[in-house]
């Protein structure tokens, strides 16, 4: 097999609905109006040397290869910033242009080393290609001018290398990082014969530069001049599978570039509807972990948890599962046993869990990380829209004319969405932030929000309703729209309620520390533009009002008449891959798949019908009130899979507390989690490269998973569950996931019309696909809202039960960034671990003077819950008062200090709030030292074997 | 008190004060279909055998409710 690149049409495609016709070689070309000569020609089968130009990004002229003929025109233009017109005749290949071409090709050769047999990129080179295509036979200059061989590579990038003896100054890597990712790191310096790309100032390395890793330069290259270390060192893939991102919830599509078995590189796919050919530095890059020397490959069981593991086979792990688990049902009854699907893993094998935990276990007892994220989502958008997920498609970004970002950190955590959202904003869009913190998008390059609402934590819901105060009485609500689609009543109530002066900005200041001008004229701003969108993320759900947050943005957005087309509506960021499809599948207690409700008798009797069994009626325990049942003796058994609640959910103290009280902790999981420490069963679990299946997006895209090596413990995820479901006598007998998505579609309306072979067909779909909306749904509430009329909630402002005071005079937000993903278990197995050794506290400058620290000092961060020692980052991207860490390392847990305050409607917990103080250390909370000694016992596993994980 | 018992009296609480704004009949109603719809029935029983002075008087009236349905 040899190595097949994607196709490449040398500029980008044109929108235009327009046909233009001309004439090619001879042969008559029909294409878009606007689309380039170039492209016209790669699009009807022709072709245009090129090295200067690639479909990612604009047009640029600078190599002189692709230049042609066009009849009535004098010179040679080039074809790539020639667009077409109609009539037009074009001569591609002449003896002319031939020469000409060859002329250009010497040149580039003429100073670049002739090593391709021990290139990396021999057989993946673009300047090979041409070299060949002009039929280059000879240099007239030689090879001993001046030149740039010789140079020294930048190596310091752990992923990719740059060697400037290979680079053809073209700028495809300068134009990708400025037009693709936005980031603008890479520059040309220098001019002429000097000119050499450049990462930042002069002298700056990769590493050192602000180059986000992205991986689009490395793409946009023609040559080896950036490339892969993982090609360098393993040569070209001989085989692609196209398959779904497991990191954050964009969905970034991915070729898995394979040689045999082995994983060379994932390469964005450029038709991924999610990431139209983008990538971020976890999804391009951060796969190590996969093949990482602490996975777990053997299943493992202890009677305690104070015993070391014992590696058995899986026969003997599933009957002594299976064993306690139906022991455990039949002393305590069902309501005793539980389970925890993973948003990380599939639709289907989410489906599974939590059928096996209501027709297996014969509980409602399941829940999902969901619970510590976007829960309020489901309970908010449910209550306004009539449905738990986002209104509108990725692509609806490229029609906002206002961005409002509340509570979400794009460029951190949904990277591939913020550079799309970027490019916009350079196109002229405005931007609202309200948030606490300086997020990068408040300001960088060519981007400045119109307003940065830097707001007390805890208040997000007296700004919403302080510039629904403004939209009210100032006139700007959306009548029309509200009359027709609205429900009119519960908008004269809410009108009524937000015009009320008590919700003024003025009056609410004091409570929001908003400047009340700067928030009304970010209201107007909102209000007024023609398509404004609301993006959100955690800032706004890990509150104790979070769902009261969400039903305010949906006020907000159904108060302008900003619902139901591209560039406007709601649109929650979900942070792992595949929470909208846990949420979907039925992994809340209280809903089965398509979020109807268990008290529902018919929707109950489909499942009943389907599976055989009868079920539970009364809603389950969500994971905080599992574990309270837990201490209290009521619940005593879990099934985990794929989630560390451990580190990721809040107040460690009691999830440890409740954990410890149980009679059976199966952990499934791929790494020996925090969690696993006070587990009796490890089930080896298998990584997103090891198995089949669908994730769904923060746009309800459905997407493929598709395995591209064997797992490493024998069975996909799915697997695992229907063998323990099998070794409890549950009887099911699923040959690949396509059977699972065939029952979901069969048992839930809103997945009716999605099968395997549909998404084979079709790339992805969109959910609602059914009867209805056949092809699926890109923009969701068009003609009018799921639940009929839009309905307008009175959300009123109810402070956190939070305080502030002497002890704990401070307030910490948490969340992540760029580098890291979630509690880190995947991330901190690879070369990601260089940007972030460990969580940090931003702390304001005037705060860290008061407490005597200086930047990189090691600090206490105590709260009425608990405490932990990190090191401080003095900064003022956090406001005086607040302070702000991450939660990616089992080290520092920044969880020991959050606490169980949560959603009122949800329970999501309230990470975005907590009282604490900072004080000078030096060294580990007894907590910290307490816990490696767990940590270290707990890991044991027998026979000597095996290194413990770190 | 159980762990239990300590989230529920939390929790009622908080469901009521989000929804105080109604009125209070309103606000009973949907505080009392809230718990219904939401909690397991050892919640909801851990409710009903609350010391009822716990509960601000929204949450107390719908865990009332609920318990004359049940």
């Amino acid at each position: 097999m040899s190595y097949e690149p994607q196709p490449d049409f040398g500029t980008p495609a044109s929108r235009a609905d327009e046909q233009v016709t001309l004439t090619m070689d001879g042969r008559a070309v029909t294409v878009p109006q606007g689309t380039s000569v170039m492209r016209a020609a790669k699009e009807s089968g022709g072709d245009i040397p090129s090295l200067c130009a690639t479909d990612s990004v604009k047009a640029f002229g600078s190599c002189r290869l692709c230049l042609v003929e066009i009849e009535g025109r004098k010179d040679t233009p080039a074809s790539c910033t020639t667009p077409v017109e109609q009539g037009m005749v074009v001569h591609t290949q002449t003896a002319r242009l031939a020469r000409l071409r060859r002329g250009v090709m010497e040149l580039y050769i003429s100073d670049h080393p002739l090593d391709c047999l021990t290139c990396s990129a021999n057989n993946d080179c673009e300047l090979q290609d041409q070299a060949a295509a002009v039929g280059l036979r000879d240099v007239r200059y030689g090879y001993d001018g001046a030149n740039h061989l010789g140079t020294a590579p930048d190596i310091s990038n752990p992923y990719f290398l740059f060697a400037p003896d290979k680079c053809i100054v073209c700028s495809r890597c300068v134009r990708a990082c400025d037009e693709v990712q936005g980031t603008l790191a890479l520059t040309v310096e220098g001019r002429g014969f000097a000119s050499l790309i450049s990462a930042g100032q002069a002298g700056d390395d990769f590493l050192g530069s602000e180059c986000v890793s992205c991986g689009a330069c490395v793409q946009a290259c023609p040559t080896s001049a950036l490339m892969e270390k993982s090609v360098k060192q393993l040569g070209l893939p001989e085989r692609s599978v196209i398959t779904t991102c497991a990191y954050c919830g964009v969905g970034c599509t991915f070729r898995a570039e394979m040689k045999g078995e082995q994983l060379v590189r994932m390469v964005p796919w450029k038709e991924g509807k999610a990431n139209r050919g983008h990538s971020c530095v976890k999804g391009r890059f951060a796969w190590g972990y996969t093949n990482h020397k602490d996975r777990i490959t053997s299943p493992m069981i202890r009677e305690r948890v104070d015993e070391p593991w014992r590696e058995v086979g899986w026969g003997e792990a599933l009957a002594f599962t299976a064993n306690r688990l139906n022991a455990i049902k039949a002393k305590h009854g069902a309501r005793a046993l539980g389970g925890i699907t993973s948003s990380r893993c599939t639709n289907e094998e989410t489906f599974l869990v939590q059928k096996l935990v209501r027709a297996g276990f014969g509980s409602n007892n399941v829940d999902t990380c969901a619970r510590v994220c976007h829960s309020p989502t489901g309970y908010g958008l449910k209550t306004t829209f009539g449905t738990s997920a986002g209104t509108q498609d990725f692509d609806s970004v490229e029609h906002a004319d206002v961005m409002l970002v509340i509570g979400a950190n794009p460029t951190d955590a949904h990277p591939v969405f913020a550079s799309r959202m970027k490019r916009r904003l350079r196109e002229g869009a405005k931007l609202i932030v309200i948030d606490p913190r300086r997020i990068d998008l408040v300001k960088s390059p060519h981007i400045e929000a119109a307003h940065h609402l830097a707001l007390q934590p805890g208040t997000n819901v007296a700004v919403l309703t302080a510039m629904a105060h403004v939209i009210v009485t100032e006139g700007l609500a959306d009548e029309a729209f509200i009359r027709e689609r609205c429900d009119w009543d519960e908008y004269q109530d809410w009108a009524r309620f937000v015009a009320d002066e008590r919700h003024s900005p003025e009056t609410l200041e004091p409570v929001t520390r908003v400047p009340a001008a700067e928030l009304r004229g970010a209201a107007r701003l909102y209000a007024s533009a023609n398509n404004s969108a609301i993006y959100y993320g955690l800032g706004v759900t890990e509150h104790s009002q979070g769902s009261s947050t969400v039903m305010a943005i949906a006020n907000l957005a159904m108060a302008t008449g900003n619902i139901g087309r591209p560039g406007v509506g709601v649109n929650p960021l979900r942070g792992q891959n595949n929470v909208q499809g846990a949420c979907d599948m039925g992994s809340f207690p209280h809903e089965l798949s398509g979020y109807r409700h268990i008290s529902d008798g018919a929707v109950r009797a489909s499942f009943e019908a389907d599976w055989g069994v009868t079920l539970d009626p009364e809603p389950g325990l969500r994971i905080p009130n599992m574990l309270d049942a837990a201490i209290d003796g009521s619940f005593r058994a879990l099934y985990i899979q794929g989630e560390d609640i451990l580190q990721s959910d809040p107040n460690t103290h009691h999830v440890a507390q409740g954990l410890a009280a149980m009679e059976l902790v199966i952990v499934h999981d791929l790494f020996l989690n925090e969690t696993a420490n006070l587990a009796h069963v490890f089930l080896p679990g298998s990584t997103f490269l090891e198995k089949n299946g669908t994730f769904t997006n923060a746009e309800r895209r459905i997407q493929p998973v598709r395995k591209v090596m064997e797992p490493a413990a024998g069975m996909e995820d799915w697997e695992v569950t229907q063998a323990l479901a099998n070794a409890m006598g549950l009887g099911w007998s699923y040959a690949h996931p396509r059977e699972v998505l065939a029952e979901i579609a069969r048992l839930t309306p809103s997945f009716a019309g999605v099968s395997w072979e549909r998404l084979e067909r079709d790339g992805s779909l969109q959910w609602p696909v059914n009867e209805q909306f056949p092809d699926g749904s890109p923009i969701m509430h068009v003609d009018h809202f799921v639940r009929g009329k839009g309905k307008f909630v009175v959300t009123d402002y109810v402070p956190t039960d939070e305080k502030t005071g002497p002890r704990f005079p401070l307030l910490l937000t948490t969340g992540r960034i760029l580098s890291q993903y979630n509690v880190g278990s995947q991330t901190r197995r690879t070369a990601n671990a260089m940007w972030h050794e460990e969580d940090l506290l931003e702390i304001h400058p005037t705060d860290a003077e008061n407490r005597g620290l200086k930047d990189g000092d090691w600090a206490r961060l105590a709260s009425r819950t608990g405490e932990t020692t990190l090191r401080v980052t003095v900064t003022d991207r956090v406001a005086p008062g607040v302070v702000y860490t991450t939660f990616h390392h089992p080290a520092t847990q920044a969880n020991v200090v959050t606490t169980e305050f949560s959603d009122w409607a949800t329970n999501c917990p309230e990470y975005k709030v907590t009282a604490v103080q900072v004080m000078p250390s030096n060294g580990p909370s007894e907590w910290q030292q307490d816990y490696a000694g767990l940590t270290a016992r707990a890991r044991r596993i027998e026979e000597g074997e095996r290194e413990p994980a770190e | 008190m159980s762990s239990t018992g300590q989230s529920v009296v939390r929790m009622a609480n908080q469901i009521a004060r989000n929804f105080a704004a109604l009125g209070d009949e309103a606000a009973i109603a949907q505080t009392a279909e809230h718990i219904a719809l939401f909690w397991d029935p050892r919640m909801k029983a851990a409710a009903f055998a609350l010391d009822q002075s716990l509960l601000d008087p929204i949450a107390r009236a719908a865990i009332d409710r609920l318990k004359a349905a049940a």
